[in-house]
């Protein structure tokens, strides 16, 4: 459901990050923020509640390069990731190119990811849109923390809880220190840009 | 992957002329038509101040999402008008077909009143156009 302007000659992609609440959504786009600077021209927008929590969506526009003459304009979204804002986390996938879903690589997440998973493609579902269909990134992040010794779920774990039949293109990360958060997003955006492409070829 | 409503070129510009008509001769600061991804359509700005426009959409359509919650609770279908006031600036938000929003941003020397008229002018205007 990119959005072609004619005139304006211009492409807006929407690209949104998934997954279990406080599992470093916001942390990778902060990260994309201050590591872009220079191509993103607005403010990070963050729409919090009460505590640091996001209520809405994290939201940063940034421009690369054309296609077919058209320039590109990304704009990277995050949702709420806590259970009771499924109708905001739902509105916000409302014309979504492209997913990174971004799990958290604790032990004690391992049923979190699961169920935000599932929420994702029930979420789509309303959109009629299919999972299968929809490029998609995994990110693994916090990978980090086994070096302070704190039990993380071990790469094939996750695949097999959550990429098994997707079978995304993945990366191991973490968003505090930037690992592989540049990564993600080439990855994700090349995805999407290629399959849009397609449509307007 | 499917496309909101398409626009083309023509279309395009025949909306950028109702909107400037209707809304920007009359005094009013800047223009948005917007679908409800959060994606900018046309966009009218006079004068010399810039907003970010890409970001007020992108809020405006979450901003919209989450008031149809609230319409649905009080067993409304939806609010098809929004309006807040600022000390100097306020926005307007109008609803134009299903998915496409009209938001204007207008300052103390545009009576609400005549904002309202005119913006129903000019949705009536692009309506027929799509
Ligand atoms: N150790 C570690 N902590 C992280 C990482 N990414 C995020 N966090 C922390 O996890 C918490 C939640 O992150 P946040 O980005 O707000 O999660 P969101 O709810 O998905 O947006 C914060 O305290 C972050 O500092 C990571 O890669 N490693
Ligand atoms: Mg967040």
């Amino acid at each position: 459901m990119a959005l072609i302007n004619p005139k304006k000659k211009e492409v807006q992609v929407k690209i949104v990050y998934y997954g279990p609440g406080r599992g470093g959504k916001t942390t990778n786009l902060e990260y994309i923020n201050r590591k872009f600077k220079k191509r993103i021209q607005s403010e990070m927008v963050t729409v919090k509640t009460y505590g640091d929590r996001t209520l809405f969506f994290d939201f940063l526009p940034f421009d690369i390069g054309e296609i077919k003459g058209h320039s590109i304009k990304i704009q990277l979204y995050t949702v709420p990731g806590q259970v009771k804002y499924n109708a905001t986390r739902r509105l916000v996938l409302r014309g979504v190119d492209g997913i990174v879903f971004v799990a958290d690589s604790m032990d004690l997440r391992r049923e979190m990811n699961i169920r935000s998973l599932q929420n994702l493609k029930e979420n789509l579902e309303t959109f009629n849109k299919n999972i299968f269909n929809i490029p998609l990134v995994m990110q693994y992040n916090k990978r980090d923390l086994e070096e302070e010794g704190i039990p993380i779920l071990s790469i094939d774990t996750l695949q097999k809880d959550l990429n098994s039949r997707l079978q995304a293109p993945f990366f191991p990360a973490s968003a505090v220190r930037g690992d592989n958060v540049a990564a993600t997003m080439k990855k994700i955006i090349a995805f999407t840009v290629s399959s849009l492409r397609k449509k307007l070829e | 992957m499917e496309f909101t409503i398409e626009f083309d070129k023509q279309q395009i510009e025949a909306i950028e002329n109702i909107l400037q008509e209707e809304l920007i001769d009359l005094g009013v600061q800047s223009v948005i038509l917007m679908d409800l991804a959060g994606n900018v359509i046309v966009n009218l700005e006079s004068g010399d101040k810039r907003h970010d426009v890409y970001s007020l959409a992108a809020l405006a359509a979450g901003n919209y999402g989450a008031v149809s919650a609230m319409a649905n609770i009080i067993g409304e279908q939806e609010f098809s008008l929004l309006f807040h006031k600022g000390e100097e600036e306020s926005i307007h938000f109008s609803k134009v077909v299903e998915d496409l929003l009209l938001l204007t941003i207008f300052n103390k020397n545009v009576s609400l009143g005549f904002l309202r008229l005119k913006v129903a002018e000019a949705v009536k205007r692009i309506q027929a156009l799509i």
